[in-house]
């Protein structure tokens, strides 16, 4: 918690900061961080210094092409490519060590229960949990959300508060409405500032001792504001009130600790950190994951069961009940254990290089309207294109080769709070190219002339 | 006798067979669609919206003795275009011409067999749905 860096950007650090002045030089620039000195700054010498050729080898996928052009793919934050180690790793499980884990005495059994609490155990370097039993596997953060809400829920009474903002993914409202329905519990909605942020100053007064849980967004999918979770989670402390972040966005783009942040839940998904779909994790502090109910019944998740009675296996195995998802563990594992090896700091200047690149080049579209601007927000830019319709837009791109989102995000209270229907969004990921930044620029401005 | 839809899709095709790349295609449906009289906020109600469509679209129907008559209307241009080549095949027609239509069919022939793909999610297949169901009812 004393340790603001945690939660800041990389680039919203002062440039005074050992280890941040290579990433800030970057992004005043607006230079590839590749262009600069190819050792890694002190401190990160153990890490492969960033390569974009060598990062975008290592995801097969973006060699295609889309209707006669090279593909252009900016919608990471709806789901990543999957890099090559991920993909490796699946196929060899299937390939040669496979079966289902933790209740087989065979070889095959051992060796996969072996690598798929390997990947638990990746998870947990990677958000620095403190111990693996603190890590539930989910098939992904939507699932771990209903999770927590289902168990805390049980718990709950009328008038209860529950404390989201206005910003909020739809998988970290939709699960709350349910116990404002089953409960009778009051949902608080903390505004959202012009620049796309969480409004802290009015969020932190919603905060009372009627307060049971603060769930928020850490970075946004749409404005790609970034939260500092540290006074929530303090304020929420000090009433007693359990905090959950939605890190789907934020864990892929900053360096999150979740011992530092102090939070009770940390939740995200596997297939926006290059792994597959149908995984995720919710960590959960020791003290908040003990007293919670299991949230499906099965195999895997219980002590004993008898006819008339029954106990549960401890976190992280009370929440996992049935065939979990393996070879999605497996995968997602190997991505991470890959992404741990990078230079997230010049992942980071380089993703905020191509998001600058990309708005510098439209600066003088008067037809644009960029939804958020906060200040050290992450490389996701949601727009409105006068007179056209987000889907117009996204098919036009699309022609062009450059896949975008387009719709409401899972956001529809922030759509209405910036006054659309619906938006398109480019969001950036380390596989990114500056050209791809200016070809998404310039197919938007083809595409605009289509409607002027 | 020729039916008058395929005679309208004959005068689509001669259209859009003038153009070129995709880029003059795409500009030809967006001007059709502009074409379209837009309707009216009161109009644009739940009741006469198409389900099914990520972008919004709304279709009235209206009988004569023996025709129906369509308008329609949609909140993105690209998809108004779509609507307008539907409304010039499909309205004021006769329910037995409309049901006996082979929209996929129609469409392929304009080049835009993509239009009606249910991936497109564009609601132009369930507003021909619409159409084909308040011909046959």
């Amino acid at each position: 918690m004393d340790d603001a860096t945690q939660i800041l950007p990389p680039w919203g650090r002062g440039t005074s900061e050992a280890g941040g002045v290579g990433s800030a030089a970057f992004s005043q620039r607006g230079e590839p961080p590749q262009s600069a000195s190819p050792t890694a700054p002190p401190g990160r010498e153990h890490l492969r210094p960033f390569d974009i050729a060598a990062v975008r080898a290592q995801f097969p996928i973006l060699s295609r092409e889309v209707n006669g052009r090279p593909l252009v793919y900016l919608d990471s934050a709806a789901s990543s490519q999957k890099v090559q180690p991920c993909i490796d790793a699946m196929v060899h499980s299937m390939t040669h060590s496979y079966s289902n884990v933790h209740r087989g005495l065979h070889t095959l059994a051992n060796e996969t229960t072996e690598s798929y609490e390997a990947a638990r155990e990746s998870v947990t370097r990677f958000i620095n949990a403190p111990s693996s039993r603190q890590v539930v596997f989910t098939k992904g953060a939507t699932e771990a959300i209903n999770l927590v809400a289902s168990s805390l829920g049980l718990t709950l009474q009328a008038g209860d508060e529950i404390v989201v903002s206005e910003l909020e993914h739809h998988a970290n409202i939709i699960p709350w409405h349910f116990l404002r329905e089953r409960k009778g519990v009051v949902l608080r909605f903390i505004p959202v500032r012009d620049d796309g942020s969480i409004d802290l100053d009015a969020g932190l007064s919603m905060i009372g001792p009627k307060t049971r849980m603060v769930a928020l967004n850490h970075m946004s999918n749409v404005t790609g504001a970034v939260l500092d979770p540290v006074p929530v989670i303090a304020a929420a402390k000090a009433v007693g009130a359990l905090t959950l972040l939605d890190g789907c966005q934020a864990v892929v783009h900053l360096p999150v600790d979740v011992q530092a942040l102090g939070c009770d839940f940390y939740v995200f998904s596997g297939h926006k950190l290059f792994g597959p779909t149908g995984i995720g994790a919710l960590y959960g502090r020791e003290e908040a994951l003990a007293p919670l109910a299991p949230y499906q019944g099965g195999g895997e998740m219980i002590g004993s069961v008898a006819m008339d009675a029954i106990s549960y296996a401890d976190p992280p195995h009370r929440f996992e009940a049935g065939t979990p998802p393996i070879l999605e563990a497996v995968g997602w594992g190997a991505a991470l254990d890959w992404l741990m090896r990078q230079d997230r700091e010049a992942i980071a200047a380089h993703e905020h290089a191509l998001y600058t690149r990309a708005v510098t080049r439209l600066s003088g579209c008067n037809w644009l309207r960029i939804l958020g601007d906060a200040p050290g927000k992450g490389a996701i830019l949601s727009f409105e294109v006068k007179g056209a319709h987000a889907h117009d837009v996204a098919q036009l791109l699309d022609r062009y080769g450059v896949a975008v989102r387009a719709g409401t995000h899972c956001a529809e209270p922030l759509m209405r709070r910036f006054g659309v229907t619906s938006s398109a969004r480019a969001s950036f990921a380390l596989y990114n190219t500056l050209e791809e930044a200016d070809a998404f620029a310039d197919a938007l401005i083809k595409a605009r002339s289509f409607f002027a | 006798m020729t039916c008058p839809i395929d005679i309208e899709l004959d005068h689509l095709a001669d259209e859009f067979e003038l153009l070129g790349d995709w880029e003059e295609r795409y500009r030809h449906i967006i001007d059709l669609g502009r074409g379209l009289a837009p309707m009216s906020d009161a109009e644009r109600n739940d009741e006469n919206r198409v389900r099914g469509c990520a972008s919004q679209v709304w279709l009235v129907t209206e009988r004569s003795a023996d025709r129906l008559r369509f308008r329609g209307d949609s909140d993105a241009h690209i998809v108004r275009g779509l609507v307008a080549i539907v409304l010039r095949l499909l309205s004021d027609r006769a329910p037995a011409d409309i049901t006996t239509f082979d929209a996929k069919a129609g469409f392929a022939r304009l080049g835009l067999e993509g239009a009606l793909s249910t991936q497109r999610s564009n609601g132009l297949a369930s507003m021909i749905e619409r159409i084909r169901r308040d011909a046959a009812a």
